[in-house]
């Protein structure tokens, strides 16, 4: 197609791409200070207050003061490979905005294979993590690396087997087919949280777990490793690394919802209560808005895993369950259990 | 047929661009102030008395191997489980073919040992 040589469907395009990438910035730096507030109450303590009301300039600060600071790089270091790696690990975490939708339509490629290109986005943040710590030449950052990517692989085959489960219901590879299969007249109970009951957990595990969150977060335990992987890294280098982390925990909060519990569906669809049973881009916000706190109420209440207990988890106990769901998943839509779309 | 595709690209680059943005603002702002101890990598308190290259435990490669396998399967999954309701029950039993094959090889692994990490 000669659309890409348009020079105004090029800039209408670019301005589309920033529309989704500066909130989601944005939302980085809010979602970091609504962590600290939340886990400040848990603790029955105020978290950040001092600047702006209630502290929502906190992060903007932390952002400013990481942009002046040294970037140190280690004497040993590979100096090239040192700077590739926080590239290699922000990239795929803003690109695969690209295919997520927000609404129907809302969207910036409804590529036919969206599913296929976060697959390929989230196995690349890998890369960033495993040459963060080869190219630091520091104990601290090769352990760390190698257990973050260890533990970031094995989950990786327990997410793509819980896709699988989604694909064969909804016999799409992309997101806005996947949602709209969802839909129906007995609103929540047409998801697809309910005929893959034990893969929403296990997505949703995985996730927490890819995201090197806790009680999963071996990879930068303090009190073991210091900081894993990033422990040399300071100044803005790091800040690339502390972005990637949290917009992913922000992509695995829409994820879940677009994947199990019908993205913008309404939970009362076909309930006939007026306004609550349109779909609509609110849904999604309010489903990932829940899903972004669950992640930090994870952090606040579950004490670290120990790593052979974690891959042990994800190798023993997930995968079993994920490759016996996919038979169940087939038979399911062979004998037509489950009703898809409307 | 691509022309859904390019958006992608162009928001690859935008984010490589962010990305270096962000790096290249942090070495102009901040301070450079040299100095040995603070730029040798992190110890506990003593000078790292040799390199940090040190020999892995086999099993992180076990895991990396069976990583492969494992991910080449769910991609041979997802084609068949986007069209497999259009074929019908010829594909439905020979995946189920192709994963009880695949269980074979995982009890085999599980009994062989390589998913133990103590």
């Amino acid at each position: 197609m000669s659309m890409s040589s348009d020079p105004m469907i090029l800039l209408w395009t670019l301005a589309k791409i920033l529309v989704i990438a500066v909130p989601l910035i944005i939302a980085v730096a809010m979602y970091v200070w609504w962590e600290r507030k939340v886990i400040g109450w848990m603790h029955v303590r105020m978290g950040p207050n001092k600047i702006g009301p209630f502290g929502l300039l906190q992060a903007f600060a932390d952002v400013t003061k990481l942009l002046i600071k040294e970037i140190i790089i280690p004497t040993n270091a590979n100096r090239f490979l040192y700077f590739t790696a926080p590239l290699l690990a922000v990239i795929p975490a803003l690109a695969v905005w690209a295919i997520i939708p927000f609404d129907n339509g809302a969207v910036l490629s409804n590529a036919n294979a969206g599913v296929l290109f976060l697959l390929a986005m989230t196995s690349l943040g890998v890369y960033g993590i495993i040459l963060a710590g080869w190219a630091s030449n520091s104990r601290y950052a090769l352990l760390g690396a190698m257990r973050s990517a260890a533990q970031m692989i094995s989950y990786e085959i327990c997410m793509g087997m819980a896709l699988v489960c989604v694909l064969i219901l909804a016999g799409s590879l992309n997101f806005t087919a996947i949602v709209e299969a969802q839909a129906g007249g007995k609103g929540l109970f047409d998801w697809f949280w309910l005929p893959l009951l034990p893969m929403f957990f296990v997505y949703y595990i995985s996730g927490v777990a890819e995201t090197n969150r806790l009680p999963f977060d071996v990879a930068e335990g303090e009190s073991e490793i210091v900081a894993g992987f990033h422990v040399e890294y300071s100044g803005s280098a790091f800040a690339l690394f502390f972005l990637a982390e949290y917009a992913n925990m922000i992509l695995l909060s829409f994820l879940a919802p677009i994947l199990f519990l019908g993205g913008w569906l309404s939970p009362f669809q076909g309930w006939h209560l007026g306004w609550f049973s349109q779909p609509g881009w609110w849904w999604l916000f309010l489903k990932f808005f829940i899903f972004a706190t669950s992640l930090i109420w994870l952090r606040a209440t579950f004490p670290r895993y120990r790593y052979d207990q974690i891959m042990r988890l994800g190798w023993k106990v997930f995968i079993p369950i994920s490759i016996a769901w996919i038979f169940v998943a087939g038979l399911f839509k062979y004998f037509n259990v489950v009703t898809i779309g409307h | 047929m691509l022309a859904g595709y390019w958006p992608i690209l162009l928001f690859l680059i935008v984010a490589g661009g962010i990305g270096v943005a962000l790096i290249v603002i942090g070495w102009i702002a901040g301070p450079r102030r040299p100095s040995a101890e603070k730029y040798s990598p992190y110890e506990c308190g003593f000078e790292a008395f040799e390199g940090a290259r040190m020999k892995f435990d086999v099993r992180y490669y076990l895991i990396a191997i069976l990583f492969i396998l494992f991910d080449l399967e769910i991609a041979f999954l997802f084609p068949w489980a986007t069209v497999f309701s259009k074929i019908g029950i010829v594909a439905l039993v020979e995946m189920f073919m192709f994963l009880l094959l695949l269980v074979v090889g995982y009890i085999y692994i599980w009994k062989k040992g390589a998913l133990e990490w103590d």
